[in-house]
């Protein structure tokens, strides 16, 4: 598709260091979320009876400390970790997938279809996501799945909203009304010159709507509505530290410690992404 | 006659992801009230030459050499260009509308600048105002300095911009490239306006285009670069007479009049010019010169003088023989 | 007719803005024949309506009036989609050639797109050979296949656009303004390529441009416009040497010279004038604010395009009184 503006972006992206950083911690943990639990030898709903509550650093084996419950703090953490990274990579790339599409064809077909395509993102937009999610999860259950749709549900709406703003402005160059006089039809025009054009903002938006999901996902866990146990997420770990945050903080810290972490990494990474894209630079 | 401007050794410098010289050594000096016209094609340095002698270059830019205005060196740091900028030297840019503030009114904006003159009241700042607004023909001046931006047409932006470049009275008008993108009947009334006002205001003027044509009234001296070079300098009724030059006289060819619209093709000058940053051995345009010879490809001719200009050809043409 | 572009008072409008009110006229009655090999120019100020008519001859504005046949078949009323089965005849060189090429597209992928839309049937292979000889054809290298838009100089690129205009085996090309956003050097480059390429293809041209010497130099027959009306037409030669319309006489004297002595006059006799406030048209002739030879019926009453032999029309109240041409000593 494009070759070689990618390959210049990510020259330049490489040069900066802070974000390379973040991307290799990223990649870091994404993998030892993955194959670190079977490493570590305790699996996430193992209770040791004879080290419950116990501190980081005290028992052997428990890097990080134990529950009230004697389950393995890591291990439980990583666990989180995949599950929370999961829902949030697969309800991003949904978004992505609807929003683009949304946004992109409204966008350029202006007129009616773009005035009804936005007027049901704006009644979706006034459905308050938190009742959507609890209808859902009584309905259906708690299990990620339920999660990821309703999540799912609502993050392609402003990721549509961001597409047609762009589409908008493209459909006005120059180039596009050549490719019409080129007798390119309005679904080739969408795919070869809308889309890849706005492919820029599009990435960094969707770098900073995974950290925004992962937090609404850790949201809703906390309240008791997400992720159930004994099943791990980061949000429903912190929920269980906050209780037992007098007595044993490192409940709370390390899976709370752990989600700052990967937010911030998504967050500096879009940042520089977006500067990376950027042509004017150039 | 003490030049008012005075350019020594001048070169600017690109780093960043292509490191590259845009102007290789420019010797030039502007007497007062003096008209220069500096011509040359995209890439010849030009422009980059106009900002750097004001201190406008950008922050991967860096200028050396020796540019002295009224005895003053303005490359010595960043205050030594700014202080000189409004009053001493205006600067007109290729985008003349664009560079007007757009969240200001335009009578903010002029003020702001007549301010920078020592010695200038509010009161006095707003008559200046007024005064040049009328002196660049805008229509109701009075009504304009309410007025935002956008409120404007283009032609009467750029307008508006050759006036706040001219309300604190400097001595030198720097243009850079203001007839780009204009109608031919625009650009005729804007050469016309520029005249007048260096007359009036009894003002210098260096302006920069691609166009050779459009500067054949204007000028008293012209100057030709080429690839970060001045190629060829002199009084303008000579070098549009009788360049010396090759690629002088090719750009003088190139210009399409109505004499030669008889439906045979334009003369041209073959191949385009160098990339910024292009390493030679010999002659920079040698390449795509007619007249080219061995030394041409083995030897960089140097700027000499020749009759009351300078030429930097191996080859020049001979007075009074056709180039 | 069949086998050429005819335009039958067209007209074209556009809205205005948010507070309603009347739809500014862009183009305002303009016809013309075109014969299929031949090259006419279209010479005008920016605003004047001449871009829109190029567009609204290949579909991409709608007319608000008059009619538009190609070889005889009536094409202004054609939905964009019926309008696909012709845009293999009709193209359009653009005026920034930085501009209609997309960024993220390498030279070769640009040009070869018509040939995806309107070729569906030519095998990869083919089509690749089809791009090169195109290239070939407008003197790009074809190292620079393979690179983007940003790469290249601004002569490459008109080159690149040129191309992409003629690979589908057009009949009939729009250029609307194609050297104005290039230095003057690289101007004649293209001038003569535009030229070359169409006496070999035998393509039938409107040129259009604000630099009369440019138009000039290709177009035999050359009509004036101003204001979205025709203020004259007529064969390039009796034209600029007695122009018959004040606003051609204007034109003529702009064109840039290299003669100081000549321009030096002009210069001075360019008397600068105040820059217009936009107003709303008057109701007679849209010259009279800016012409000097205006006379009260020019104020209240719009001069009809009339014939005046040798296939010339004049659109001025006055031309009969200059049958030879307007003189030099024209006060600008």
């Amino acid at each position: 598709m494009t070759g070689g503006l990618w390959r210049e972006a990510f020259v330049q992206l490489r040069a900066e260091r802070l974000a390379m950083a973040c991307a290799a911690l990223l990649a870091v943990l994404a993998v030892t979320a993955i194959a670190g639990p079977p490493l570590l030898g305790y699996r996430a709903d193992e209770i040791d009876w004879a080290h419950m509550a116990v501190p980081p650093l005290e028992a052997a084996g428990h890097w990080l400390g134990t529950d009230r419950l004697g389950r393995d703090l890591l291990v439980r953490t990583l666990h989180g970790l995949r599950v929370s990274l999961a829902i949030a990579l697969a309800a991003t790339l949904v978004a992505l997938v609807i929003g683009v599409a949304w946004g992109a064809l409204a966008g350029y077909k202006r007129g009616r279809i773009d005035a009804w395509m936005m007027r049901l993102v704006d009644v979706l937009y006034s459905l308050p996501q938190v009742f959507f999610v609890i209808i859902l999860t009584v309905v259906f259950g708690r299990s990620p799945s339920t999660i990821l749709v309703a999540i799912g549900a609502f993050g392609w709406l402003t990721m549509a909203r961001i597409v047609r703003g762009q589409a908008l402005a493209l459909r006005e160059r120059d180039f596009v009304e050549a490719a019409v006089v080129g007798g390119a039809s309005t679904m080739r025009i969408v795919w070869r010159h809308i889309i890849p054009n706005l492919m820029g903002p599009v990435i960094v938006y969707a770098t900073l709507t995974l950290p925004q999901v992962i937090l609404v996902e850790s949201f809703l866990s906390f309240l008791g509505i997400g992720i159930q146990e004994p099943l791990a997420s980061l949000g429903n770990l912190i929920a269980d530290g906050a209780a037992e945050m007098e007595t044993a903080p490192w409940m709370l810290v390390v899976p709370a410690a752990c989600l700052m972490l990967v937010v911030f990494c998504f967050n500096f990474l879009g940042d520089s992404l977006r500067d990376a894209l950027d042509p004017r630079d150039r | 006659m003490t030049a008012m401007l005075q350019v020594r050794g001048l070169t600017v410098d690109f780093s960043g992801a292509r490191p590259h010289r845009a102007v290789d050594g420019i010797d030039l000096s502007l007497a007062p009230r003096e008209r220069l016209a500096i011509v040359g094609e995209s890439g010849s340095g030009k422009s980059q030459f106009l900002l750097a002698c004001v201190g406008l270059l950008a922050a991967n830019g860096r200028a050396a050499g020796s540019v002295r205005f009224d005895g003053n060196e303005l490359l010595d740091g960043a205050e030594a260009a700014a202080r000189v900028r409004g009053t001493g030297i205006g600067f007109v840019f290729q985008d003349a509308g664009g560079s007007l503030t757009p969240h200001r009114r335009i009578g903010d904006q002029l003020v702001e600048v007549a301010l920078a003159r020592p010695g200038t009241s509010k009161p006095d700042a707003a008559g200046a105002a007024v005064d040049m607004l009328g002196r660049v023909r805008l229509p109701e001046p009075a009504g304009i300095l309410a007025r935002y931006p956008h409120e404007l047409s283009g032609g009467m932006r750029q307008r508006v911009a050759i006036a706040l470049a001219l309300v604190a009275r400097p001595r030198v008008l720097f243009a850079d490239e203001p007839t780009t993108a204009l109608d031919v009947t625009v650009q005729a009334e804007l050469m016309a306006l520029l005249a007048e006002l260096c007359e009036v205001l009894g003002m210098a003027l260096v302006l920069v285009t691609h166009d050779l044509g459009v500067v054949a009234a204007l000028a008293d001296r012209i100057a030709v670069m080429y690839a970060g070079r001045i190629v060829e300098e002199g009084t303008a009724s000579s070098l549009l007479s009788q360049p010396a030059h090759p690629y002088t006289a090719g750009l003088l060819a190139a210009i399409p009049t109505l004499a030669g619209a008889t439906g045979g093709e334009l003369a041209t000058i073959a191949g385009q010019p160098p990339a910024p940053g292009t390493a030679f051995a010999g002659c920079r345009f040698e390449p795509r010169c007619p007249r080219a010879a061995e030394p041409c490809r083995a030897i960089d001719p140097p700027l000499e003088a020749r009759g009351s200009g300078r030429v930097a050809c191996h080859f020049p043409a001979e007075p009074g023989r056709a180039p | 007719m069949s086998g050429g572009l005819t335009l039958r008072e067209v007209v074209v409008t556009y809205p205005r803005g948010e507070a309603g009110g009347t739809p500014l006229t862009a183009v305002n009655g303009v016809s013309f024949t075109l014969a299929s090999g031949e090259i006419l120019g279209l010479v005008g100020e920016s605003g004047c309506g001449k871009s829109t008519l190029g567009r609204a001859i290949l579909g991409l504005v709608p007319l608000a009036g008059g009619a538009i046949h190609w070889q005889g078949r009536r094409i202004d009323s054609l939905t964009r989609r019926a309008f696909r089965s012709i845009r293999s005849e009709l193209q359009l060189v653009f005026q920034d050639p930085d501009a209609c090429l997309d960024p993220r597209m390498t030279i070769a992928e640009s040009v070869a797109e018509p040939l995806r839309s309107l070729a569906p049937g030519l095998l990869p292979a083919a089509r690749i050979e089809r791009v090169n000889e195109i290239l070939a054809e407008v003197g790009l290298p074809a190292s620079l296949a393979g690179r983007y838009p940003h790469q290249l100089s601004g002569g490459q690129l008109q080159r690149a656009v040129i191309a992409r205009a003629l690979v589908v085996d057009p009949r009939f090309v729009v250029c609307d303004e194609p050297v104005s956003a290039l230095d003057v050097s690289i101007q004649g480059q293209i001038v003569n390529l535009i030229g070359r390429t169409r006496r070999d293809r035998g393509l039938a041209c409107l040129f259009i441009s604000h630099n009369l010497a440019v138009v000039a130099s290709l177009a035999e027959r050359v009509l004036v416009m101003y204001r979205g009306r025709i203020v004259e037409s007529g064969a390039r030669q009796p034209l600029l040497g007695s122009p018959l319309h004040p606003y051609t006489r204007l034109l003529i004297d702009s064109v840039p010279g290299a003669d100081p002595a000549r321009a030096r006059t002009l210069l001075a006799r360019h008397a600068v004038p105040a820059v217009r406030m936009p107003v709303a048209a008057p109701a007679g002739c849209p010259f009279v604010t800016r012409c000097a030879l205006a006379v009260d019926r020019c104020r209240t009453l719009m001069p009809p395009l009339r014939d005046f032999g040798h296939g010339r029309q004049v659109a001025c109240h006055r031309a009969d009184e200059w049958r030879d041409g307007l003189p030099t000593s024209l006060p600008a």
